[in-house]
C-alpha cells in the first residue's frame, strides 16, 4: 500500500480532472484567439474555468489571469510591480522571512539590480505580526508580498490587516496563495489585495498552469511580452486543455471545501498527538499558531529529516523535509530557522501535507511506520552525514 | 552508485541475482557553490547518471547528502596531510569513513543487509565466519589497496559485484544492458580535485605563506620553493631547478618547510614504520609477518617482514629496497592476492 502525504508538493489529479484535460486535447484544439469555431469553442471552455477559479477565491471572472504556474504568478507580480513603479521612486520591496523560493529568490533578483528589500521576521508562531510590516513600511514601498499560508508549517498569515497597512502607504499588496486554495476558503475581496496567485497542481489541476488575480485596474509590466491574451496581461496561446483542468479541479476543491476542511484537521490533528504520545523527542513546529488544516512539521530529537524521508518511503509512505523545491542541498529551511528553530531540530523536521482524499487507515499506518523507522534510525545513530 | 560503470553494473547484477536493491549516491559537495568546478566524480551531471541507471534497473534512488562528513573526514584530513608534508590517500578514509561506515549505518537503519559498491576487490568468508579480503581478478583495476581499512564487522556487510570481473568484461554487461554509462570514461583523479591541482585545495582551505628553501642532501642550499604541499617523494618534474643531474625530492618537513632533492639512489628506502595499522583478521599476529608490502596504489607487491610494535604500529623492512616511500600514503600488506591488512606511512622522524 503506497500513502502519499505530501500534498503541499503536488497532489493527485482525479479522473474527471484527467478527462477534462485529454477531451480538450483531443476535441479542442483550436487557439482561443482564432476568429472560427474552433477558435471560439476554445475561448468557451476558458471562460468556464475562469468563472470557476474566480468562484472559489470569491473573485470576478475577468480579473483571472492563467499562467504557467505559481512561480510565474509571483514573477509577474513582484517584478511586474517593482518595475511599474521604479519611475515614481518607489524601490523599496517587502516580503517576509518564510516566503516561497519563487518569492524569495525574485527579491534576491531584484536587490542585486538595486531594489531595497525587507524581510519581516515572523514569531516563534510562524505568524507575521502586522505592526512588523507598520515599521518598515515607508514612502518608497512599491510591494508588500505576504503569503496566504506557508508551505512547510502551515500557518496562516493576516494578510487583510497587512494589505490594510499596504493600502494605507500606497503601495500595491500581492499574496501568494498557492497553499491556501482548496484548504481554507479565501475572498480576495475581504483581504483587500491587488494580487493573489494560485498554482493549478497544488489542488488538483494539472501541472504547468496557474493563476494570476489582478485588481481591476491594476497596470503592471508583463511577465513577457508577445500577443495580446488575457486581456494583454499574459502573452503566449493559452494552454486551454490544462486550463479545463484547473477548472475542473477548482469546481471540485470549492465544492468540497466545507467538508474536507475538517475532517482534514482531524486527521492532521490525529498526526499530532499520535507521534507526541508515541515517540519520545518529538516535537510539532509552529503547532499553536493558526495553521491550514491539512499540514503539520514534526521534528525528531537524534534522527536526520532526509534520513527518515528515505525510511518511510521505503516503506511506501511519502512525506518530505520542507518543501521540495530546496531538496538536495544541504541548506537547512530558511522556514524553520525563521521560526527561531535550533539547528538540530531544523534538521529533524517533516512535514506532512495531507489531502481530501486521506483516509483515517492512511495516517494510522503512518504514525505506525515512523515510530518504526525513527526507532531505526535512532539504534544505528540516527542516519546523520 | 557513482555515476560510473563499475558501480552501475554491480547494481544491475544485483538484481538480476534477486536482491532487493536500493540505488544510494553520495552528495559530496555543493553543486551550486560558485568558486571551483567540483570535481571529476558525483557532479551533478554523475548524480543524474546514476539516477537514469537506477530508472533503468527498475529500482529507486537516493542522493545522500553527506558533505559535512566528507569535508570533514576526508578534505580536511587531505589537506592538513599536505600541509604536514605528507601525501595523503583520501579514497581509502573515504572507504573506511564514509562509505563502509556512515552511509553503511543509514543503511542498517533502512534495514538494508549489505552496501555493494562497484570495487574490483572480493571478499570471501571462511567456514569459522571469518571474512578475508582479496584483490580484484582484474590486476589493471584492482582497488584493494584502498580498502585496507576495513574491520571484520564491515567486511561482513559489504558486497562488491564487479570484483571477480574485468573491467572489460563490465563494459560489455553494461552495454548488453543498454545502460547510458557504459562508453563512460573512468575517473582518473581524486574526485574533488579538479584539474588535479592538489596544492591549489590546499591553499584555498589552509591559506599560509608556506614557503621555503629546498636544500640537497648535504644540506646546501638550492632553491626555494611555495610550499612542501606542492612536492611529493620521488618526484622529479617541476622543481624549478637546474642541474646535471636529476634532481629527486627525498625528503618533505613542513616544520621547517625544506624540500631535499638528491640523486635516484637517495630515494630508496630498505624499510619504514606505518601506524594506523587495521588487519583484516581483526587483530595483529603475534611476532614477524612475512608477506608481500605494497606502498603505493601502482606499484608492485613486494617481500618483506613486518613487525607489529606497540600501539598499532608497524616497522616494515623490505627484502629489496623500495623507490619513494612516501609518509602519509597507505602500505598494504598482501599474501599473494589475499589482503591481510595496512597502516598508514610514518614521516621520517626529524633529523
Amino acid at each position: 500500500m503506497r500513502i502519499y502525504l505530501d500534498f503541499n508538493a503536488s497532489a493527485p489529479v482525479r479522473d474527471e480532472v484527467a478527462d477534462a484535460v485529454v477531451a480538450a486535447m483531443r476535441t479542442r484544439y483550436g487557439n482561443a484567439s482564432s476568429v472560427h469555431r474552433f477558435g471560439q469553442e476554445a475561448k468557451a471552455a476558458l471562460d468556464e474555468a475562469r468563472s470557476a477559479v474566480a468562484a472559489l477565491i470569491g473573485g470576478d471572472a475577468p480579473d483571472i489571469v492563467f499562467t504557467s504556474g505559481g512561480t510565474e504568478s509571483d514573477n509577474t507580480a513582484i517584478r511586474g510591480v517593482a518595475h511599474a513603479l521604479e519611475a515614481k521612486g518607489r524601490r523599496h520591496l517587502i516580503a517576509t522571512a518564510i516566503e516561497h523560493e519563487a518569492v524569495r529568490a525574485t527579491l534576491q533578483a531584484l536587490e542585486q539590480r538595486g531594489w531595497r528589500t525587507t524581510l519581516v521576521p515572523v514569531g516563534r508562531s510562524g505568524v507575521v505580526d502586522p505592526a512588523a510590516v507598520e515599521r518598515v513600511i515607508d514612502h518608497q514601498t512599491s510591494l508588500v508580498s505576504v503569503m496566504l499560508a506557508n508551505n512547510e508549517i502551515g500557518t496562516i498569515q493576516p494578510v487583510a490587516a497587512i494589505a490594510a497597512i499596504a493600502r494605507a502607504h500606497g503601495a500595491v499588496m500581492h499574496t501568494d496563495a498557492v497553499q491556501g486554495a482548496g484548504r481554507i476558503p479565501i475572498r480576495v475581496k475581504d483581504l483587500g489585495v491587488d494580487l493573489l496567485s494560485l498554482s493549478g497542481h497544488k489542488f488538483g489541476g494539472p501541472k504547468g498552469v496557474g493563476v494570476l488575480w489582478m485588481r481591476r485596474g491594476l497596470a503592471i509590466h508583463p511577465w513577457a511580452t508577445g500577443g495580446r491574451q488575457e486581456r494583454g496581461r499574459r502573452a503566449g496561446t493559452e494552454n486551454v486543455p490544462a486550463i479545463e483542468g484547473l477548472g475542473v479541479a477548482a469546481r471540485i476543491a470549492r465544492q468540497e471545501l466545507a467538508d474536507a476542511g475538517p475532517r482534514m484537521a482531524t486527521l492532521r490533528d490525529r498526526i499530532d498527538t499520535e507521534l507526541l504520545a508515541r515517540i519520545p523527542g518529538a516535537a510539532v513546529n509552529a503547532g499553536d499558531g493558526p495553521r491550514v488544516p491539512n499540514t503539520t512539521n514534526v521534528s525528531f530529537e537524534g534522527v536526520e529529516g532526509e534520513s527518515l524521508v528515505i525510511g518511510l518511503d521505503l516503506d511506501g509512505i511519502a512525506v518530505s523535509t520542507g518543501s521540495a523545491c530546496s531538496s538536495g542541498t544541504l541548506e537547512p529551511s530558511h522556514v524553520l530557522r525563521a521560526i527561531g528553530l535550533a539547528p538540530h531540530r531544523v534538521q529533524s523536521a517533516i512535514r506532512f501535507s495531507l489531502g481530501p482524499s486521506t483516509t483515517t487507515e492512511e495516517i494510522d499506518r503512518t504514525i505506525d511506520a515512523v515510530a518504526r523507522v525513527v526507532g531505526r534510525l535512532r539504534a544505528v545513530g540516527g542516519g546523520r552525514g | 552508485m557513482s555515476g560510473g560503470v563499475d558501480s552501475s553494473v554491480a547494481a544491475a547484477l544485483l538484481v538480476d541475482d534477486g536482491y532487493d536493491v536500493v540505488g544510494v549516491s553520495m552528495q559530496l559537495y555543493d553543486q551550486e557553490r560558485g568558486d571551483a568546478r567540483f570535481g571529476t566524480c558525483c557532479t551533478i551531471d554523475d548524480l543524474h547518471d546514476a539516477r537514469r541507471v537506477a530508472a533503468a534497473l527498475g529500482i529507486p534512488h537516493y542522493i545522500v547528502n553527506l558533505e559535512r562528513r566528507f569535508e570533514d573526514v576526508v578534505v580536511d584530513n587531505f589537506v592538513r596531510e599536505y600541509a604536514a608534508g605528507r601525501t595523503p590517500l583520501p579514497c581509502a578514509h573515504c572507504n573506511s569513513e564514509l562509505k563502509f561506515s556512515t552511509l553503511a549505518e543509514q543503511a542498517l537503519g533502512f534495514e538494508a543487509t549489505h552496501v555493494a559498491t562497484g570495487h574490483y576487490a572480493r571478499v570471501t568468508r571462511e567456514a569459522g565466519g571469518r571474512f578475508r579480503l582479496w584483490r580484484g581478478a582484474d590486476p589493471r583495476k584492482d582497488q584493494a589497496y584502498f580498502l585496507f581499512g576495513l574491520t571484520q564487522a564491515q567486511l561482513a556487510r559489504v558486497l562488491f559485484p564487479v570484483g571477480d570481473r574485468t573491467k572489460d568484461a563490465v563494459r560489455q554487461i553494461a552495454q548488453a544492458r543498454g545502460l547510458a554509462v557504459a562508453d563512460k570514461p573512468d575517473s582518473q583523479e581524486i574526485c574533488f580535485v579538479p584539474d588535479g591541482d592538489y596544492a591549489a585545495v590546499v591553499d584555498r582551505l589552509l591559506p599560509a605563506d608556506r614557503s621555503g628553501l629546498i636544500v640537497d642532501v648535504a644540506g646546501r642550499v638550492v632553491g626555494r620553493h611555495d610550499g612542501v604541499h606542492h612536492f611529493t617523494i620521488g618526484q622529479r618534474k617541476r622543481l624549478g631547478l637546474a642541474s646535471a643531474a636529476p634532481l629527486y625530492v627525498v625528503r618533505l618537513d613542513a616544520g621547517r618547510q625544506l624540500v631535499t632533492v638528491g640523486p635516484r639512489a637517495a630515494v630508496d628506502a630498505t624499510g619504514c614504520t606505518a601506524s594506523g595499522v587495521n588487519w583484516i583478521a581483526g587483530e595483529a599476529p603475534g611476532g614477524l609477518v612475512r608477506a608481500e608490502a605494497q606502498i603505493r596504489h601502482r606499484h608492485a607487491a613486494s617481500a618483506a617482514t613486518i613487525e607489529p610494535i606497540a600501539d598499532g604500529r608497524v616497522t616494515i623492512a623490505f627484502d629489496a629496497p623500495q623507490t619513494a616511500v612516501t609518509p602519509g600514503q597507505a602500505v598494504v600488506f598482501y599474501r599473494g592476492d589475499e589482503v591481510l591488512g595496512g597502516g598508514w606511512i610514518d614521516s621520517l622522524p626529524s633529523t
